[in-house]
Order: structure tokens, then C-alpha cells, then sequence
């Protein structure tokens, strides 16, 4: 930048006044300090999951997965030989499913009735959800658990739906009403205006705009709800989640299967981020 | 052309007491429109009175947040009158929400469904109203030729120009042959030319298709040109309801001439009339001019502002002689030039009167001589008395 101007300002002297020598320019190497700070970034963010990958196909000679010691494939072919990890797993898996789709469905509504209406308590509604976001992890469990005791709820599967649905709700919520606000009404009384009643309208233009809205709002749920860690270990009972089992396990030795789990989830997030991508580019 | 129940209903009324032609299109009966913002009421509309006529060109003309939009609005149905009645071909519908009204709408920012194809939103109120696939699929190609958009029916809105929504967003609307279509500002958003070719193209279609149009603009240009006829609102009211012509020619009151075109205002105060039928105002600045209407109401010594059109002025370095002005001037004022402004096809000039009051005087460059009098130098100005209206103060 600072180069450029200088050449121009030369050329400009040259030409006001001819007489003066010509000076040369030498050009300075422009140092792109925003290319080497994205890189640095992004090396941060996936340094510890390129490990993680790499250590799934570790060969550990003792029970401690930590140090490099050759490459196998054989915990890919055993990915599924401890079955307490399978299920814990599997409860992780459909318990953020579940959590996606519930919170998916309230958090839209909630978002679409704050972005759209003004209605009694809606700043008590929106004070309520961004508290449910900032208050720590560690409250909101201990919290939701004596709950469930005063209210003789035995923890276990349903209780951690429930905490997660909960916690979940307003990002949902959040990401809906930002789409939601940006909305042009004029689109709705359009189809108003074309014959379309309210439940149609909803369906055929509403919904299909805040469509992406609600997907990101799902996606984030289900991210936060699979590798929730504090508020499960306080209302999962004798229910154990991925999570939980991986930490129960660091005492006797984390076994490769967790990488080869962890980089399975990874992948599927990817490919999830990739279908994104791909249908939003053919959308516009 | 249009084939939907309404036409029957209308055969109908008119076997029973009237011919068709006299069933207005749309009919407004004392609507009135207030808002609660916070404890006081605001009166967006305060009681309007309108009867449109099938296949008119009719325009709401005024200042924005004169109420013209919300008049709009309430014949769409997306806002229900506070008080009055809305009829649309005779039949009351006031209640009866938008879905259900045979209007359709062409809104300011077009709204069209981005996840739709050009075709899709051109389809969508037919299917509303489940018109056979094959059927559906003729008139959309059909309305997408009438609007030169048949070769972008399956571009998605985002990719065309903002001429080329503002056809689609036309071409969605009347396809489906309603009873009158509105149009709400809806060349507001493009640039000047596309504006003026848009007007043009506008009067084409509504003259091909015949179905009413109802045109909400602040554009005074735009409402003169297109409409047979034009209601000029402030403050929720009707100031004048009229052709583009009479609402030029005869403003009827101080807003309207204000509102429309460039207008000299005079204060002055009745002073009688003569043998001819003309008054006689005597002007503050001690002149006395002429005129051939006075408003309804004012009598003999009552205070009233005279108005007169720049371009009806003349002006002269000498005062006017019987040549001039055949039936003898309404007045004719001394002044001086304090501007010129040369405008190509005509000149501009300020005049200031003796007495203080400054007047705007166009002349044609029709001539050689395209000024007729240079900055600073005296001049004579009269106008045929014809030409300028008194209105109450």
C-alpha cells in the first residue's frame, strides 16, 4: 500500500516538475501480515483435532495412547470392541438428535414470536434466554438437579433430553430471530395478497425463508448437546454419554477408539458443513 | 376479461338497479384510521370518501405519511378501517382479510419469493386459487410475454435487475385478473430513466389489460402523467380529488398548489367585483390584480391568497400595452430581476415585486431573444385573469 503510494506521488513530481532527475523506487516486498495471521489461526483451531485423527491410527504399545508409535488400521476394524463406549456412544448420538429436533422446533417458535410480535414479557423472555446462555454450565446443573429431586424425578435419559433441550432452546431461539427480524414483511402480505391464508403463507414462504436459519439453529444444538459434559454429569444418573465415558476412562488409559469415534463424529460434522454449503450456493 | 365470480355478482346488481359502468371498481365510505401510540390516538386516515370507476387510472398523490398508503392498505386488506366502509364492485368487505379480497397488490420493495423461480412467483396466486396445471402454465408464459420477461422464467428474482423484478412483481399481480390492482409506489426504488420508460410501459399495460389501477405515489410527475384521475391527500384527508388537468389548472386549495408544480402565491384581500364577473383583490404590496374564481364561502373583505402558474405569467421591460393582454391584464406589477436560470427549453426567472413579495416567472426559449430581461433590470409582469385562482387562507 504504503509502496504504491510512494511510486504514485514519484511519478506525479515527475510530471509537475519535469527538470527534477527521475528518482528510482525501489519496490519494498509488502509483508501480507493478514495471510500469516489466518494461517496461524486456523493451525490453532485444528492442530488438536488433526492429533486426535492421527493418534486414531496410533499402534500404543502400553494402555496410554499418547505417544506416536506406528500406523494401524486396527482400531477402525475394532471401532466398535468396548460396549460400554457403544453405547454411551449411542445414547450421546440420540440424545443430541432428540435435542436438535425439540429445541429445533421450540427455539423457532420462540424466535419467530420474538422477532416478529411485540407481546407482554418479551423482554423478560429474551432476558431469560440470554441468561440461559451466559449463566455458568456448573449452576445451570446443580440447579436443574435439585429440581429434579424436590420434584422425585429419578436422572437418567429423559432428564438429560430435558436439560439439554434446555440449554439448547436459545441458540436455537437466537439464530431463528436474527433471520426473523430481517425478514421483509412485505414478502408475507404478498402471499396474503395472492390467496394464500395464514397456515399456507407460514408454509410456503415463511418456512422455506427462515429454512437455513432453523438448520444452523439444529446443527449448533446438536454440537452443544453431543459434547455436553458438565450439566450431563449432574442429570444423566446412571446414564453414561460419550463425554462422561471418555473422562471415566482417563484414569485406566483412554483406548484409540475414542480417536477413531471422535474423527467418525468430525467427519460426519464436516460433511454436514460441506451439504450446507453445496445447498445454500444452489439456493441463490 | 375478468371471468370470477365478482363479474357475475356484478350482472347481478346491475339487472337489478344500475348498468355496470356505474358500480365503482372500489368505494370508500368515510374511512377513518387512527392508531393508539402510546396514550394519545393518531388519525392516519380521517375520513375519506372515494368512488373508483372500473379501468381508471386513479392515484393517490401526496407528502409521505399523509395517509395514502394507509388508505392503500385498507383497500388490500391488510388493514382494517377504524370506522367506514371499503367495497370492492359494490360489495362490502370490510372485515374480509386479504386472502379473500379480489385486489392484488404490487408492493414498494416488490417482495417477491427469493426461493422461487420468476415462473413460480408468477404461478403462485393462480395455484392459490387451484386453476388447472395446464391453465396455470399458459397465462404465466402469457402475462411473462405481455411484461418481455418470457425468457427469465426460471431465474431465481435475485438474479434479475430491479426494472426486471419490478415487471415480475407486475406480471405476479396481474395474472390473476383482479378487480383492480394497487400499486404502491412501485418505481420508487429504480433510477430516473427506468422510471420514465416504466411509466410509459405502466399506461401500456393497464391500457391492454383494462383492469383498474390504483397507484400510490409523492411523485407529482408521475401521478399528472399516468392518471385519468388523481387524489391529492395531506394529513389523512382529500384535499382534492380531480383529472391531472383541473387538479393543475384549479388547485383547490393553498396545499394543492403548493403540492403540485410550482405555484406564486399573492395575499390580498377581496375588494369587490365588476360588471365582467371578475374580483377585484387588493394586494399587500398596494397593487391590484384580478381573478375570474373565488372559493366558495369568501366574500368581500375577506383575505385570500391568489395563485398563478410561473408559466402563466408574462413579463416585459415595458408595462403591457392592449396588445398584449386583449382583454386587459389582471394586474400588472412592477418588480425586478433577482435570477435567471437558463433551462435549455425554457428560462427561469425570480421577480421581485415592489412591496417584497418575489414571484417565479417561465418563459419558452422560443425565440432568438431567449432573455428578456437580464438580472437587476425593472420589469412589468401581468397574467391574464383567467390564469389565477383566488383560495381561502
Amino acid at each position: 500500500m504504503s509502496a504504491h503510494l510512494g511510486t504514485e506521488a514519484a511519478s506525479g513530481r515527475g510530471r509537475t516538475a519535469p527538470a527534477a532527475p527521475a528518482r528510482t523506487v525501489r519496490p519494498r516486498r509488502r509483508i501480507d501480515w493478514g495471510r500469516y495471521y489466518t494461517w496461524l489461526v486456523l493451525a490453532w483451531l485444528f492442530t488438536p483435532i488433526l492429533f486426535m485423527v492421527a493418534f486414531s491410527f496410533n499402534d500404543p504399545a502400553g494402555k496410554h495412547n499418547i505417544t506416536w508409535q506406528g500406523f494401524t488400521f486396527r482400531w477402525y476394524a475394532n471401532a466398535f470392541a468396548h460396549p460400554t463406549l457403544n453405547e454411551a456412544m449411542f445414547n450421546s448420538v440420540s440424545i443430541a438428535l432428540l435435542s436438535m429436533v425439540i429445541a429445533g422446533v421450540l427455539g423457532s417458535l420462540l424466535g419467530l414470536a420474538l422477532g416478529r410480535f411485540s407481546f407482554r414479557g418479551k423482554q423478560l423472555t429474551n432476558l431469560v434466554m440470554f441468561s440461559a446462555i451466559s449463566a455458568p454450565e456448573v449452576v445451570l446443573g446443580a440447579a436443574l438437579l435439585s429440581t429434579f429431586l424436590m420434584m422425585n424425578v429419578t436422572t437418567g435419559y429423559w432428564t438429560t433430553v430435558i436439560a439439554h433441550v434446555m440449554f439448547c432452546v436459545s441458540f436455537v431461539a437466537i439464530t431463528v430471530r436474527a433471520r426473523v427480524i430481517t425478514l421483509d414483511p412485505a414478502l408475507e402480505e404478498a402471499a396474503r395478497d395472492l390467496g394464500a391464508g395464514p397456515f399456507t403463507t407460514f408454509r410456503l414462504v415463511t418456512l422455506p425463508m427462515l429454512f437455513p436459519a432453523i438448520m444452523a439453529g439444529g446443527l449448533l444444538a446438536f454440537a452443544l448437546s453431543i459434547d455436553d459434559y458438565i450439566i450431563t454429569t449432574f442429570v444423566s444418573g446412571d446414564v453414561t454419554t460419550f463425554p462422561l465415558w471418555v473422562w471415566g476412562s482417563t484414569r485406566v488409559g483412554i483406548p484409540p477408539q475414542v480417536n477413531v469415534m471422535g474423527t467418525l463424529l468430525f467427519g460426519v460434522g464436516v460433511l454436514m458443513a460441506v451439504v450446507n454449503v453445496v445447498m445454500a450456493r444452489r439456493r441463490s | 376479461m375478468v371471468t370470477t365470480s365478482s363479474s357475475t355478482e356484478e350482472s347481478a346488481v346491475a339487472e337489478r338497479d344500475r348498468t355496470t359502468d356505474e358500480v365503482a371498481a372500489i368505494g370508500l365510505a368515510r374511512v377513518v384510521k387512527s392508531y393508539r401510540s402510546g396514550s394519545e390516538t393518531v388519525r392516519a386516515v380521517g375520513g375519506v370518501d372515494l368512488e373508483i370507476a372500473r379501468g381508471e387510472f386513479f392515484s393517490l398523490l401526496g407528502p409521505s405519511g399523509c395517509g395514502k398508503t394507509t388508505t392503500m392498505r385498507m383497500i388490500a386488506g391488510f388493514e382494517e378501517p377504524t370506522e367506514g366502509v371499503v367495497r370492492l364492485s359494490g360489495r362490502d368487505v370490510t372485515g374480509v382479510p386479504a386472502n379473500h379480497r379480489d385486489v392484488n397488490m404490487v408492493f414498494q420493495s416488490y417482495a417477491l419469493f427469493p426461493h422461487m423461480s420468476v415462473a413460480a412467483n408468477v404461478a403462485f396466486g393462480l395455484e392459490r386459487k387451484r386453476v388447472p396445471k395446464a391453465e396455470v402454465k399458459s397465462r404465466v408464459a402469457a402475462m411473462l410475454e405481455l411484461v418481455e420477461l418470457g425468457h427469465r422464467a426460471r431465474h431465481r428474482p435475485a438474479q434479475l435487475s430491479g426494472g426486471q423484478q419490478q415487471r415480475v412483481a407486475l406480471a405476479r399481480a396481474l395474472v390473476n385478473e383482479p378487480g383492480a390492482l394497487l400499486l404502491d409506489e412501485p418505481l420508487g426504488a429504480l433510477d430516473l430513466k427506468l422510471r420514465q420508460s416504466m411509466q410509459v410501459e405502466l399506461k401500456r399495460i393497464q391500457r391492454e389489460v383494462g383492469i383498474t389501477f390504483v397507484y400510490v405515489t409523492h411523485d407529482q410527475g408521475e401521478a399528472l402523467t399516468m392518471s385519468d384521475r388523481v387524489a391529492v391527500m395531506n394529513n389523512g384527508l382529500v384535499e382534492q380529488l380531480g383529472t391531472p388537468a383541473e387538479i393543475y389548472e384549479r388547485p383547490a386549495t393553498r396545499f394543492v398548489a403548493d403540492f403540485i408544480g410550482t405555484s406564486n402565491l399573492l395575499t390580498g384581500t377581496v375588494a369587490g367585483s365588476d360588471t365582467a364577473g371578475r374580483h377585484r383583490i387588493d394586494l399587500e404590496s398596494g397593487a391590484t390584480a384580478l381573478s375570474t374564481a373565488l372559493p366558495p364561502g369568501v366574500a368581500t373583505g375577506s383575505t385570500v391568497h391568489l395563485t398563478v402558474r410561473p408559466e402563466k405569467v408574462r413579463m416585459g421591460t415595458e408595462p403591457p400595452t392592449a396588445a398584449d393582454a386583449p382583454d386587459g391584464p389582471a394586474c400588472s406589477l412592477r418588480g425586478t430581476v433577482t435570477e435567471t436560470v437558463y433551462m435549455g427549453a425554457s428560462t427561469h426567472y425570480q421577480v421581485a415585486l415592489d412591496g417584497g413579495v418575489e414571484i417565479s416567472v417561465f418563459r419558452q426559449n422560443s425565440s432568438d431573444s431567449t432573455l428578456v430581461a437580464e438580472r437587476g433590470a425593472p420589469v412589468w409582469v401581468w397574467w391574464d385573469p383567467r390564469h389565477s385562482y383566488a383560495l381561502p387562507s
